[in-house]
């Protein structure tokens, strides 16, 4: 992971203002940081999302792709999560560096998202048994600023909410098989459903206090963080602790109620948003990476 | 605790200056500065066919027959004589190693530090031992540079009360090009707060201390809590440095107290939402504009 360096000075400082409910960028505990969140970046890929978050920006995309369905589950496609920490986002990732951040990442990211709570993985099947989407979500980070998870949870959703699947038809031919017709019509689309795609929300433990989207400097003084992934309905889909240091049972308790507060507020925003860009169509000035 | 969610905009820095279309002097990658050959090729230039190209976005420089383009964009390059606030990253034998945003890192020598108790003294061994409860990894110092290296590395020096540890703040890490030579580095703006603008880029802001103790040498830093309303300023200040940046305008006291002030109807955590920094930004220019006549 990323990490400053911070001196003892300025910890007590960004101690005693969060103890405030001021923290050093004028924010409160639980604000977040202006949030810019822009789909449809990246022209060869099904569905795609770029979210920057202060200085944290992430890039998300999207590919489906007809797969196998697993054995366990017939009737149900599946995600598939890799996550790329790119060396432009900190030089601590050049070569193999970023791998044991990225593998982290798309473990959970592969717990919280890739379940029939969150998606509607049955949408995803094609034919039971035999053929269904892939959806591979690829993540690429391109600055590092604390709070990733966060950052890439919005980009998810928002990219799976861009996603179009292109409509099959399954026809049987003449020798009794089944054969897979792709519509010609390329805006013959399927559209995800994904009002229950949860966000997830990181509060790091400073001092007695927790904070929502920490800083890289504030999470070099926090011990202990909980990452806790929240649905529209403020329902807790998944809780993580990260983090080296303890969190008594009060505190966690704390954390859980804020970061379901914190969460379900954020979904809101994010489909009106969301929405608001779709119905802009074609109108839409595309900013992009250079903007 | 709502978050700001926004589609992007493309938006162009806010500038009443002259246009750079305007200026001559400025030039990107691959812009001929001359055709004429009796000129000699300095740093961030080439020779394409005979004429003399830039290799870098920045400033053009001419010393007689020697011409030099001074990147914008560029890591710190120090001189003698310059304030820098740097990290210390390493303790080694009779030097500290300092992170001053420069291609190389800088050295602080044990002897060109002042050492608790004592004007002049001897650098003994025991000093040598004691290193790391002066100054020890992450520690945030001022510093003058003293010498340069002919690898283009810092020698820096704190022999002076205004140098030294720094305490309780925050730092703000912005663009070298940005911060404006001045006399001096150091300003206690009447706002309530303190600033120093180190010329590599790396600005201080901390709480106007009240009174100097001057017998513990600058390496006692006090742990008080700062109060509510020095945070306040100090957070101000912080998120008015970053829209002063983001829209390029020269760092000096002058420019950050303009800003201060355009930015008070906002509150401190809007300053860095995009269309109040343009605001802010535009105000300053405005008020600096008036004041230069």
């Amino acid at each position: 992971m990323a990490t400053v360096q911070v001196s003892e000075a300025e910890k007590v400082y960004i101690l005693h203002g969060i103890r405030d409910d001021l923290r050093v960028d004028g924010r409160g505990c639980e604000d977040y940081r202006h949030m810019e969140i822009e789909t449809d970046v990246v022209s060869n890929t099904d569905g795609s999302a770029k979210v920057t978050l202060g200085y944290t920006a992430v890039l998300v995309g999207i590919k489906a792709e007809i797969g196998k369905p697993r054995p366990m589950v017939a009737d149900e496609g599946y995600l598939e999560f890799f996550v790329d920490c790119s060396a432009n986002a900190t030089p601590e990732f050049e070569g193999r560096g970023g791998e044991e951040l990225g593998t982290e990442l798309s473990n959970t990211l592969y717990k919280v998202f890739n379940n029939k709570h969150s998606v509607d993985l049955k949408s995803l099947c094609i034919s039971a048994g035999e053929h269904c989407w892939v959806l591979y979500i690829d993540v690429l980070l391109l600055q590092c600023d604390g709070n990733l998870y966060d950052a890439i949870s919005i980009a998810i959703k928002a990219a799976l909410f861009n996603t179009k699947i292109p409509r099959v038809n399954i026809s049987a031919d003449n020798e009794g098989g089944k054969e897979i017709e792709l519509s010609d019509d390329p805006y013959d689309c399927v559209r995800l459903n994904v009002e229950n795609v949860p966000c997830i929300v990181t509060l790091c433990k400073v001092g007695h206090r927790h904070v929502v989207d920490a800083t890289l400097q504030e999470k070099a003084c926090s011990v202990a963080s909980l990452i806790i992934s929240v649905t529209n309905k403020g329902t807790v889909t998944c809780v993580r602790k990260m983090g080296g240091g303890s969190l008594d049972p009060e505190s966690v308790f704390e954390m859980t109620e804020a970061g379901k507060r914190v969460g379900k507020a954020l979904h809101a925003p994010l489909m009106k948003l969301l929405q608001e860009e779709e119905s802009l169509g074609k109108k839409r000035h595309k900013v992009g990476f250079l903007g | 605790m709502a978050a700001d969610m926004r589609l992007p905009v493309i938006r162009k820095p806010v500038s009443l200056s002259v246009s750079a279309f305007d200026r001559k002097d400025l030039v990107v990658p691959g812009d001929v500065i001359t055709s004429d050959t009796g000129f000699m090729r300095g740093h961030g230039t080439y020779v394409d066919e005979d004429k003399l190209t830039a290799s870098v976005a920045g400033e053009v420089q001419r010393v007689d027959k020697l011409i030099c383009v001074r990147p914008l964009k560029t890591r710190f390059n120090g001189e003698v004589g310059d304030v820098v606030v740097g990290r210390i990253t390493e303790v080694q034998q009779k030097r500290w190693k300092v992170e001053t945003n420069s291609r190389l890192d800088s050295v602080l020598l044990l002897s060109s530090v002042n050492l608790p108790g004592g004007e002049l003294r001897r650098r003994s061994a025991e000093d040598e031992l004691t290193m790391r409860e002066y100054l020890q990894e992450g520690d945030l110092i001022s510093a003058e540079v003293q010498s340069v290296f002919s690898d283009g590395a810092l020698s820096l020096h704190t022999r002076s009360l205004k140098y030294g540890k720094l305490g309780q703040g925050v730092l703000v890490q912005l663009s070298p090009s940005l911060i404006k030579r001045q006399k001096t580095h150091f300003h206690n703006l009447p706002c309530g707060a303190s600033i120093i603008l180190g010329n590599n880029g790396f600005v201080w802001l901390y709480p106007t201390p009240e009174q100097q103790e001057e017998e513990a040498g600058g390496f006692y830093t006090s742990l008080e809590p700062v109060s509510l309303s020095d945070r306040e300023v100090i957070s101000r200040l912080q998120n008015c440095l970053l829209a002063l940046a983001t829209h390029k305008v020269l760092l000096y006291d002058t420019s950050v107290l303009y800003c201060y002030e355009s930015s008070l109807q906002h509150q401190v955590k809007d300053i860095l939402k995009p269309e109040v920094m343009e605001e802010i930004v535009m105000l300053t220019q405005q008020k600096l504009l008036e004041q230069e006549g």
